[in-house]
């Protein structure tokens, strides 16, 4: 079960077969003697942890890189090193993690780009277009009106039109990156629906995934990667999370996302006390309310989670608490002081902390050593007379690489030379090494892999045992559901719902996310 | 005032802006920065004077025009897209550049230093007022055709695309290199139009004629927030407060240096975001890897 090399099938060809694939970028080897097969109308999981090369492999079966060595076959036919057109050619559809769609372009305009209908030789033909676009929307069941500005649609929209577009021309083989990182439950359910269906109809699909759930539930056959090399090749069936996961990692995971120290619904600190809101109205860039008259509390010891679909008003809250963003209307208060017109710095002695949700635009400098950037903000405590004691800042460097487990473990390395996970865990020692009652922890373990999420959640876990008031904004709703007392969903700028985390489940939360349903905001 | 000989003036005025803002237009609805146009409107001017005193015909004069401002729109299109250099620096280079190459060539080829001898040029009837100058005709048609091509076209589908998400574009096969060197050329060979009607009308080339037109029509380029028509009559509107100087000079009412300020004052008011405000395309000036 466990080898290099995939085991060949006797009768059938199979739609993939990747051998011995070695990639490398400098001195990073993404892919080692990689081996992938994949049978003709099967869903098959590529997974492992972010890292480990998934997306590299399959950039190269979509022809967007060339192999160092190693062999690719699609459907018997040895195709190695070939280019993007080529591949489209054979029937390999890329849906990418990103979404590869122009945004001032129609939904129509997206799918014919590269292969235009013509009429009259130069005009490019929207009719027929569109068309086509209803033609395989009937087909598929991936209804979308072809005259839709991709910029009007939703992320789940904008994934159908990213599926469409692979099917437009002619794939057979789809390869999904992480399609449902950005999805709603709901959405995903609706996702499986249309996969199975283009499944049973005889299509090929490779879908990347590190959410072992998604495994389990919808594919047929699993291979696993780590650092670089297929680790293994499983029949779904003959397999379970739990296994999938110490093949990822290489070692036993707790899968649960942290234990519950105290259940929920303790007492927690005085109500005075901790991080509060008052209808908070915040205006976004386009001069609408992104924010539109939120009202909520952290007390002490308390972890309140807000869940909902990205883009619904998440990024500019925490902005808006974190001294980034003005406030419209509203206050915000930190142990019963109001600190809405203070600014960030200012805030900070009041005791709030900030992880960004996005560590290499607001957590970090990443061309600075690990040792600056774990001063960065509190700089003034490691310097006397304006002059940054260096020797301090060293000591306090190799404290939190010890305490946090920063690897490796060298306090000079620039962050952008750290792993995801790695620049994540110093962004966290900053932030959690230092005096603060309140912590707004965006997105803590967006990009990080299984033994960091792992390691970030105890942390968070430990500062609400020691009475921190934590505000968790996360678009993993498991992550939300495990670390949460109580937990909000947010919709369009307002909380759609507000319950104890004991009651919630991803269904229910889900149905708050999309706006189906409206609930209690008390 | 006679109100049709300021529309007449205005248009005659517009007609060089119309040019190179079509061209600033394409080039930046595929991600490339226009900074340039000014320098291939006086290589345009440059090398029509030069192919109409040796052939002795205008249409002449505008192929050589045409083909001397693709020339520096390929050197653009050369240091931006296959060597990725920054497009303001190589920008700003080509327009010195153009200014250097175009002295140095009227003292090579006319030995002077100011100014060609006068050439052919189209039209001349004094009744009909420029309007018998066919490439005044083709400048009132060229935003409009430029509309069609860019959004009623495969090409001018490639272009949007590529400069607003070129990775998108890529990964459907669309050559965003190539793109890009067909929106540059294009724009070059049409801003060089501007600047061969300017040295047509004029019969002759004087050094550094063009004057700073260019930067005004990338103004019309950003006040029309990329779009062909709008920007068309951001430089109509631009050549109206032109025109509107002109006539009033020699009346006290309004001192001439405000009027003159109208236009640019008018650019700094739009890139301020009072009229609007100008998103431009995503991926302009974007050095891809």
């Amino acid at each position: 079960m466990i080898s290099g090399a995939a085991p060949k099938s006797a009768s059938v060809v199979p739609a993939i077969r990747m051998d011995g694939i070695d990639k490398s970028f400098g001195a990073i080897r993404a892919n080692r003697g990689a081996s992938v097969e994949v049978m003709p109308g099967e869903i098959h999981a590529l997974v492992g942890e972010n890292g480990a090369g998934k997306s590299t492999l399959m950039r190269i079966l979509g022809g967007l890189m060339k192999p160092d060595s190693g062999h690719v076959e699609v459907n018997g036919r040895d195709v190695t090193g070939w280019s993007t057109n080529e591949a489209i050619a054979a029937g390999i559809g890329i849906v990418h993690q990103h979404f590869m769609l122009v945004p001032t372009l129609s939904v129509a305009e997206n799918l014919v780009l590269g292969a235009e209908p013509k009429t009259r030789g130069i005009v490019l033909d929207y009719k027929h277009a569109a068309d086509d676009v209803r033609k395989l929307s009937n087909e598929t069941g991936l209804v979308i009106a072809p005259e839709r500005l991709i910029s009007d649609l939703s992320v789940g929209e904008a994934q159908r039109v990213e599926i469409l577009k692979v099917l437009f021309r002619g794939a057979r083989i789809l390869v999904l990156d992480e399609p449902t990182a950005v999805l709603s439950p709901p959405e995903v359910r609706e996702l499986w629906t249309v996969l199975r269906r283009l499944r049973d109809k005889g299509d090929t699909i490779v879908l990347i995934t590190h959410r072992l759930d998604e495994v389990v539930e919808i594919s047929n056959t699993i291979t696993v990667m780590r650092a670089g090399q297929t680790v293994a090749r499983v029949k779904t069936s003959a397999t379970t999370p739990a296994e999938i996961a110490r093949l990822m990692v290489g070692r036993e995971v707790s899968l649960s996302a942290g234990k519950r120290v105290q259940p929920s619904g303790r007492p927690t600190g005085p109500p005075d006390k901790g991080l509060e809101a008052r209808s908070l109205i915040v205006m976004g860039s386009r001069g609408i309310r992104v924010i539109d008259g939120v009202s909520f509390t952290v007390r002490p010891g308390e972890i309140f989670g807000i869940a909902g679909v990205e883009g619904n008003g998440q990024t500019e809250l925490i902005e808006a608490l974190a001294g980034l963003r003005p406030v419209f209307a509203g206050e915000i208060l930190i142990d019963g002081a109001d600190i809405t017109r203070r600014s960030v710095a200012q805030r900070h002695d009041a005791g709030l902390s900030h992880i960004p949700e996005d560590r290499q635009r607001r957590g970090l400098i990443l061309e600075y050593t690990v040792a600056n950037n774990l001063i960065l903000g509190v700089q003034k405590h490691f310097s006397s007379r304006g002059i940054i004691d260096s020797t301090r800042v060293m000591e306090n460097a190799m404290q939190e690489i010890s305490s946090f487990d920063i690897r490796p473990p060298n306090p000079v390395l620039t962050a952008r030379s750290l792993s995801g996970g790695n620049q994540q865990k110093v962004v966290v020692a900053r932030e959690m090494g230092r005096e603060f009652s309140v912590l707004l922890a965006s997105q803590p373990t967006r990009g990080v892999d299984v033994g960091a999420i792992e390691f970030i959640h105890q942390q968070l876990l430990d500062a609400r045992a020691q009475g921190k008031a934590i505000l968790l904004v996360s678009a993993e709703l498991n992550e939300v559901l495990a670390l949460s007392d109580r937990v909000a969903v947010m919709y369009r700028g307002k909380f759609a719902v507000v319950m104890p985390a004991a009651e919630a489940s991803e269904e229910v939360l889900g149905e708050y996310m999309i706006g189906t349903k409206k609930g209690n905001t008390a | 005032m006679n109100p049709i000989s300021f529309v007449t003036q205005m248009i005659r005025i517009a007609i060089p802006y119309l040019f190179a803002a079509s061209g600033g237009v394409v080039a930046e609805r595929a991600g490339i920065v226009s900074l340039t146009l000014e320098g291939f409107m006086l290589s345009g001017a440059f090398a029509a004077v030069l192919g109409t005193n040796y052939s002795g015909s205008p249409w002449v004069g505008v192929l050589s025009g045409v083909l001397g401002g693709l020339i520096f729109a390929l050197i653009h299109a050369v240091a931006t897209i296959r060597y990725r250099a920054d497009q303001v620096v190589v920008g700003v280079a080509i327009n010195l550049l153009a200014i250097g190459v175009t002295r140095f060539f009227l003292k090579l080829f006319f030995a002077s230093s100011s100014n060609s001898p006068r050439v052919a040029g189209f039209g001349g009837n004094i009744n009909m007022a420029g309007f018998d100058n066919p490439l005044l005709w083709l400048g009132i048609i060229v935003a409009p055709v430029m509309a069609f091509v860019i959004y009623k076209t495969p090409f001018g589908l490639r272009v949007r695309a590529v400069g607003e998400h070129p990775d998108a574009a890529e990964s459907v096969g669309v050559s965003v290199k190539r793109v890009r060197y067909a929106a540059v050329a294009l724009s070059g060979m049409l801003a060089a139009l501007g600047g061969v009607y300017l040295a047509l009308d004029q019969h002759q080339f004087t050094d550094q004629m063009t004057a700073g037109r260019g930067f005004i029509a990338i103004s019309a380029v950003i006040f029309g927030r990329w779009d062909p028509i709008r920007a068309a009559l951001a430089c109509l509107l631009f050549a109206a407060a032109e025109t509107l100087q002109i006539q009033l000079q020699g009346s006290h009412a309004i001192p001439s240096q405000f009027i003159e300020m109208i236009p640019y004052a008018l650019v700094i008011i739009a890139l301020a975001g009072v009229v609007g405000r100008a998103i431009p395309p995503a991926a302009l000036g974007r050095v891809e890897d």
